[in-house]
């Protein structure tokens, strides 16, 4: 699983035939269109930001022109958005809905993996179909009468019909621990378990320090679905501006307080910021996790 | 089975089984409070016309009006057109990226992690961007067209070329597929390479003699999740339309969504709009159905794939 990238061995196993020089210089010339082509490529996936970034520092009248570089450098824009909107009480909003959610999640996630993972029982399969099927069902086919369930308990116009229900486990989660849980030799349980140890205890004290890794990139994941979802707080809590989240205040931005798109910018500078420094702290458990989502187990 | 075949007597299966009840339990309850309700109800709610406060069973006349519902029609075109050129275009520029990072011999990591970014950017932030990157007058992308000449059209203000828009929006963020893809790459045997190099195959019969075959499963994987993400593809197209139109999420406003003309309007928005704007709650549950069938057939597609490692046990 790992993905550090070995350059493709060619011809490194055999003594190299000797190379006429004609080949040599197609390979110079292959090496030089790949890199060229990895090159634009980087430009095109980092120009937005880069675009987004230049804009967010511009003036007012400079950002209604077409001029790409900032006349001058602006940075008292960030103080007016955080002046002229409550990106503040959006941020708390966030992570507290993100916070919860996550530390829910893994409370209830990380036992219904182990169980699906390490024990074995009739309906093991059944119950990992259920999984996937929870996972791949769209939030939206089951939101009318979840809706009606919250109106009743009073809850819409707030967070909390999205973080409690992290209480009682989340398919997605499952899915990952479980796959990763499975790779764990059941030799480690088993021994545990000859030795006394209650399914608690093998819990806690085998099989989590084994799933670290896992348990941390699912964690992030959870995390940054909370920070980016727009549905459902869309969903809940659009009726009341005190419970926005970011992602809702930062879609109403622009109409809400009609600004030139040099503040709405550099509202959604500062909200893509967090990300991209957790993911440079964080970019193996990352990029570790990604793999995980793949087929293989 | 491999139930069948272990080796434990049944009375300790039996017993495990009881213990798996105990930690499953939690979970087996919100399946049935946040899964198994809510299926069946949403069924009962569209045989009736319900508004929140009066519930009147009407029979099937709800799904005799989907027929008759030009905008749903035209929410599942558009979700169709995502199925038919987004998802595609997605995957063949993941896949595309991918390889490109395995012929890297300087740099590979540093490209991957660039190529990777534009995924962690969150949707609604990307989104609000794209908006911005390719509106007609002061957009970067348009400059740069118009600089080569190209008359550049008017993306997320002309139905035509807004969900073109939205593709672009799309393969700027397809770091996770990329990432999977390359994982699969780099575990292809390199000896199979060699193997057909010494046979005289050029690199685009080794890709497709080799490379694909050894991908397949991820390849069709991420396809079949492509295609159930498109089936339930929302926020973009939301948050597109509506900072292109200047509306904002506050209730009371009466957008509909889908915004220029109804090029954007997925079938999910449409749902979200009659269940919750609308609150006509007996037709939403008609349009939920319809996306159920749809991700249900996509899901037993998936879970064909999936039978090969279910049944295996370590």
């Amino acid at each position: 699983m790992s993905l550090t990238i070995t350059p493709p061995a060619q011809n490194s196993r055999r003594p190299a035939p000797p190379t006429p020089r004609g080949m040599r210089a197609r390979r110079t010339l292959h090496w030089i269109a790949v890199h060229s082509l990895a090159i634009a490529l980087a430009i095109m996936f980092v120009g937005p930001l880069v675009f987004v970034a230049l804009t967010a520092l511009m003036t007012d009248s400079q950002a209604l022109t077409s001029t790409l570089w900032p006349e001058s450098w602006n940075w008292g824009n960030f103080a007016e958005v955080l002046e002229r909107s409550p990106l503040l009480l959006w941020l708390g909003n966030t992570l507290m809905y993100a916070g919860l959610a996550t530390v829910f999640m893994l409370l209830s996630s990380i036992p219904v993996a182990y169980a699906l993972s390490k024990f074995r029982f009739r309906g093991r399969n059944l119950a990992f179909f259920l999984v996937i099927s929870a996972m791949m069902l769209p939030p939206q086919v089951v939101a009318v009468p979840i809706y009606l369930l919250w109106a009743r308990a009073e809850l819409t116009g707030t967070l909390w019909p999205l973080i409690i229900p992290m209480l009682l486990g989340d398919a997605y989660s499952i899915f990952l621990l479980r796959q990763f849980l499975m790779t764990i030799p059941r030799e480690y349980t088993e021994a545990a378990r000859v030795d006394g140890c209650s399914d608690f205890t093998t819990l806690i004290r085998v099989v989590l320090p084994m799933a670290r890794p896992a348990i941390a990139a699912v964690a992030l994941f959870q995390f940054f679905y909370c920070w980016n979802d727009y549905y459902g707080p869309l969903l809940y809590a659009s009726t009341e501006e005190a419970n926005w989240t970011l992602s809702i205040g930062l879609a109403s931005f622009r109409a809400l307080h009609s600004v030139q798109w040099n503040l709405t910018m550099a509202a959604t500078l500062l909200v893509i910021a967090p990300v991209l420094i957790v993911f440079f702290l964080a970019q193996r458990v990352f990029i570790e996790g990604v793999t995980l989502t793949g087929v293989k187990g | 089975m491999a139930v069948l075949s272990s080796p434990a007597p049944p009375s300790r299966r039996r017993r495990e089984g009881l213990r798996a009840l105990l930690w499953l339990s939690p979970w087996l309850a919100g399946i049935v409070l946040f899964f198994g309700y809510p299926l069946v109800a949403t069924v009962y709610f569209s045989f009736h016309r319900y508004d929140l406060f009066t519930l009147e069973f009407i029979g099937l006349e709800n799904y005799r009006y989907f027929f008759r519902d030009q905008r749903a029609h035209t929410a599942i075109g558009n979700t169709l057109w995502l199925v038919v050129f987004m998802v595609p275009a997605q995957v063949l520029f993941a896949l595309g990226t991918a390889q490109l990072l395995t012929k890297l011999k300087r740099g590979a990591g540093f490209f991957r992690t660039v190529f990777y970014l534009p995924s962690l950017v969150p949707l609604v932030a990307g989104t609000v961007s794209f908006v911005f990157l390719m509106n007609p007058s002061s957009g970067p992308v348009n400059q740069f067209l118009a600089f080569l000449g190209i008359d550049a059209p008017d993306w997320f203000g002309d139905p035509s070329w807004s969900k073109p828009g939205l593709t672009m929006l799309a393969l700027w963020g397809i770091g996770n597929t990329m990432v999977i893809f390359l994982a699969a790459l780099l575990d292809v045997p390199k000896h199979l390479y060699e193997a057909a190099a010494i046979d005289g195959a050029k690199a685009w019969r080794q890709f497709r003699s080799i490379t694909l075959p050894m991908i397949s499963p991820v390849l069709m994987f991420s396809a079949v999740t492509g295609v159930i993400y498109a089936l339930q593809y929302f926020t973009q197209a939301m948050v597109a339309s509506r900072v292109a139109a200047g509306v904002t999420d506050s209730p009371g406003t009466s957008f509909v969504p889908g915004y220029p003309g109804e090029s954007t309007l997925t079938l999910p928005q449409w749902l979200f709009h009659q269940g919750f704007r609308d609150f006509t709650m007996g037709y939403a549950s008609v349009l939920a159905l319809v996306l159920f069938a749809a991700s249900l057939a996509l899901t037993l597609l998936l879970l064909r794939q999936f039978r090969a490692f279910t049944d295996t046990e370590r």
